[in-house]
């Protein structure tokens, strides 16, 4: 390949160890560069523990590893590639490029995810320039950087493609801030690049061709996801990367492909596995006639692609075209359907040969379209089921009846995320029963406070059977109607969840106190217009440390908790903020409160309605 | 659900996400006036646990129907956007649908013009929608230099030039749009 030889990409752990530590001391390769070489049994140990620990992956471990003494703090620090930070605003970026001398990854999250439902006013931070810059002076060999939910300008795009020379992969999920000529600049720039995944960003159309902007003669590209990108693309350039990408396994397309285009593209690359199908739909170009389209036969249109095991897209589908996937459907393990608007009668004939799949998502699915899931997946492992209408409604077309179809014929069901507008407690339970492998659960009830639709009863004990019976449970959101009780009964039960998410849910801070007092293992909290205020949060003060992050708005916290919890745990960053303009109107209580474990104390870039305790 | 109504009139004001009191018995804050309204009678007929049993169910009450509440459902904006577009045929819901045909193209589109505050945004969503570009619209030329043209069939069974009139007035009365080859919608723009 031509430009595997660019300067600074050895990949062996050449270059001494960046920076002046003040210390002297040999790489572990030993290609040393000017420090004497000391025969210290310690040093030998160190060298020793350096080489054992090189091949430690797991984020924990290297954790543990690093504290059991200083000379296994360095050695760890000196080994890590991998760099993982859950919470942007955790550590400051210096302070990370001080102890880790040899990242070659970095994945950061930003915003909290209640963000993503507008709970979060604009503005309010997770800023990736900062760690760029930070990261452009010390990381010169960085490879590979993923981000969620942060805010990424043009600007951090210019310093990644100038700054790494050896950059294989961007993966942007639900980040915001940039557009096109941020990305031209990117894959212009960025010889090496294998990886550009944007997933869920809303990236703006500054109308610069940036398709074009790959660099000539054969690329590296493996994956190219493109398709949240709401800007059209020079179709021309896109088919000739693609003809010169012969590695290429990931292709997702944006909803200005059409589907003659994507046979096109699909004929040059029959060694996909991955493909986003774009509009998969005619769509007219501008200036053609009629008569000028092909009548391309696209019942073939995916007879050659032996390779496809993830299939998503269809962005304006057009109906009559679906179909067309059915040669696919034995082989795929993944189906995105969410954004594709097929009933039941064009569903079913091609879900029933889907005997392979494991994850699968959807939107304008009924109760009936689920059963015919069930009746065929017996694999499945992943489910979400999104509203096709996000209004509150007496009836929709997914219920507990779809629930306890896919229960029952899809026992190994890891993870579902279902949006319904009624329920009840007999499928939760049936599910809790069916279903034991179940890690994740989020039922979203659409009608709030909606209680058992048959019994009337709150939804209690179906949630306290998924926290009882599901003992992998690591995720879990909850709805409807819930007293307390449904708390108390997550508090005893839910002894691996890490992650809660609550909404317009239970009754009195003792619902509150139950799940940080018996939630052991909790690390996020995300709680929304619940009845839940200081008396209820105070047991969790010998837990906070622990957290990644609480999440409290629109409940009964009141400003004077925020202060003392501040003043008592000085490590952690109390964040107070409305999501509008709306001083006083809550009286004593705050809007929002975010809180946070930091090593560096609040952070500098808080904007003006953010009031950091 | 007759109390409904009052319900509503009393949603007119409040920011819903914000004023939502859970108040606990004994608590006085605002809520007063949600006490006595609507109160969560979907719990009439539950034999709930009676320690649970209380004033309590007077202080909640259960919003009406088909106001949005921010951020609710959890479902990320993004996705919302083109939900609103997708919704199934048999739902007589707020939309209002008018059929969207273009000159040369095989299939007639849907359109919900509750989606759009403009005709900008007009204009902005057929172009995404039929790939074509339409340009704006200027009172003295029309859509002079565009290759398509948008016109619309009014109440009264005419076809105008979209832009002819203020927005409203062209929601209230469109019927159905027709994308036209600029050089066949010579003659409507004249009509001023």
């Amino acid at each position: 390949m031509s430009d595997d030889t660019s300067p600074g990409c050895a990949t062996t752990a050449a270059a001494g160890s960046g920076g002046s530590s003040g210390k002297v001391r040999a790489p572990v390769s030993s290609s040393g560069d000017g420090g004497s070489f000391t025969a210290h049994p310690d040093q030998v140990l160190e060298n020793v523990i350096e080489n054992v620990l090189v091949f430690l992956t797991s984020r924990r471990d290297r954790s543990t590893v690093s504290l059991v003494c200083r000379s296994w703090y360095r050695a760890e620090a000196y080994t890590r590639s991998d760099l993982f930070i859950g919470n942007c605003y955790a550590i400051a970026p210096n302070r990370v490029t001080d102890r880790f001398k040899r990242i070659r990854s970095v994945s950061l999250k930003g915003k909290p995810r209640f963000a993503d439902f507008s709970l979060l006013p604009a503005d309010w931070g997770a800023y990736f320039t900062r760690w760029v810059h930070a990261m452009s002076l010390a990381y010169r060999a960085l490879e590979k950087i993923y981000l969620k939910r942060m805010s990424v300008t043009d600007d951090d795009l210019s310093v990644i493609a100038r700054s790494f020379p050896c950059f294989k992969e961007l993966v942007l999920v639900c980040c915001e801030g940039f557009g096109t000529s941020g990305l031209a600049v990117v894959v212009s720039e960025c010889r090496n690049l294998r990886v550009l995944e944007l997933i869920e960003d809303e990236v703006s159309d500054d109308e610069t061709d940036w398709i074009s902007c790959f660099p000539e003669g054969t690329t590296n590209l493996e994956s190219l996801c493109f398709d949240c990108v709401e800007a059209e693309v020079n179709f021309d350039a896109l088919e000739k990367l693609v003809a010169r990408s012969p590695m290429l396994k990931k292709l997702k397309l944006n909803m200005f492909v059409s589907i003659g285009e994507l046979y096109r593209l699909v004929v040059r690359a029959p060694q996909l596995t991955h493909l986003g199908t774009g509009a998969f739909n005619p769509l007219v170009e501008i200036g053609q006639q009629q008569g000028d389209n092909q009548e391309l036969d696209y019942t073939s249109l995916f007879a050659a692609c032996k390779s496809i095991v993830c299939l998503s897209g269809f962005r304006e589908i057009a109906p009559e075209y679906f179909p067309t996937i059915v040669p696919l459907c034995g082989n795929l393990t993944s189906l995105n359907l969410s954004y594709a608007n097929v009933n039941a009668e064009q569903f079913k004939p091609v879900i029933r040969h889907c005997h392979k799949l494991q994850v699968f998502w959807m939107d304008s699915i009924c109760d009936e379209g689920l059963q015919a899931v069930a009746d065929t997946c017996k694999d499945l492992r992943e489910l979400r089921v999104f509203p096709v209408d996000p209004h509150e409604y007496d009836e929709g077309p997914v219920s507990e009846v779809g629930l306890l179809a896919i229960s029952l014929g899809c026992r190994k069901l890891q993870s579902i995320l279902y949006f319904c507008q009624q329920m009840t407690n007999a499928a939760v339970i049936a599910m809790s029963k069916n279903c034991p492998d179940l890690v994740v659960f989020r039922l979203c009830i659409i009608g709030r406070y909606r209680p058992d639709r048959v019994t009337g009863e709150p939804m209690d004990e179906g949630f306290g059977a998924i926290v009882k019976n599901c003992k992998k449970l690591t995720r879990l959101a909850v709805s409807g109607l819930l007293t307390d009780k449904a708390f108390s009964y997550i508090g005893q039960y839910g002894k691996l969840v890490r992650t809660l998410s609550v909404a317009f849910a239970g009754d009195s801070d003792a619902g509150l106190k139950s799940v940080l007092e018996g939630c052991t293992n909790l690390q996020k909290l995300e709680i929304r217009d619940s009845p839940f205020g200081d008396s209820g949060l105070q047991p969790g003060l010998h837990q906070f440390y622990n957290m990644r992050f609480v999440w409290m708005s629109s409940c009964r916290v009141t400003r004077q908790w925020c202060l003392e919890v501040a003043r008592r745990l000085p490590k952690l960053v109390v964040e107070v903020f409305s999501r509008d303009e709306e001083e006083g109107e809550r009286g004593d209580f705050v809007e929002t409160l975010y809180m946070y474990r930091s090593l560096d104390g609040p952070r500098p870039d808080a904007p003006q309605f953010v009031e950091i305790l | 659900m007759d109390q409904k109504k009052s319900t509503l009139d009393l949603f007119h004001d409040l920011d819903l996400a914000t004023e939502l009191r859970l108040g606990l018995p004994g608590s006085n804050d605002q809520p007063e006036i949600i006490k006595t309204s609507l109160s969560g009678n979907k719990r009439s007929s539950s034999e709930m646990g009676s320690s649970t049993c209380t004033d309590e169910q007077e202080s909640r009450f259960s919003p009406p129907t088909k106001e949005q509440v921010v951020g609710w459902p959890p479902v990320r904006s993004y996705r919302k956007n083109i939900l609103q577009v997708k919704k199934t045929d048999s739902d007589t819901g707020s939309g209002m649908y008018v059929k969207v045909s273009m000159d040369g193209a095989p299939y007639l589109r849907k359109l919900d013009l509750k989606m759009y505050k403009s005709y900008e945004e007009l204009m902005k969503g057929l172009q995404v929608m039929f790939k074509c570009i339409i340009g704006l619209y200027s009172e003295r030329e029309g859509y002079n230099g565009s290759q398509h043209v948008p016109t619309y069939e009014d109440k009264d069974g005419d076809w105008m030039l979209v832009g002819d009139v203020p927005w409203d007035m062209f929601i209230s009365s469109c019927k159905r749009l027709r994308i036209m080859k600029s050089c066949e919608a010579r003659g409507l723009g004249d009509c001023v």
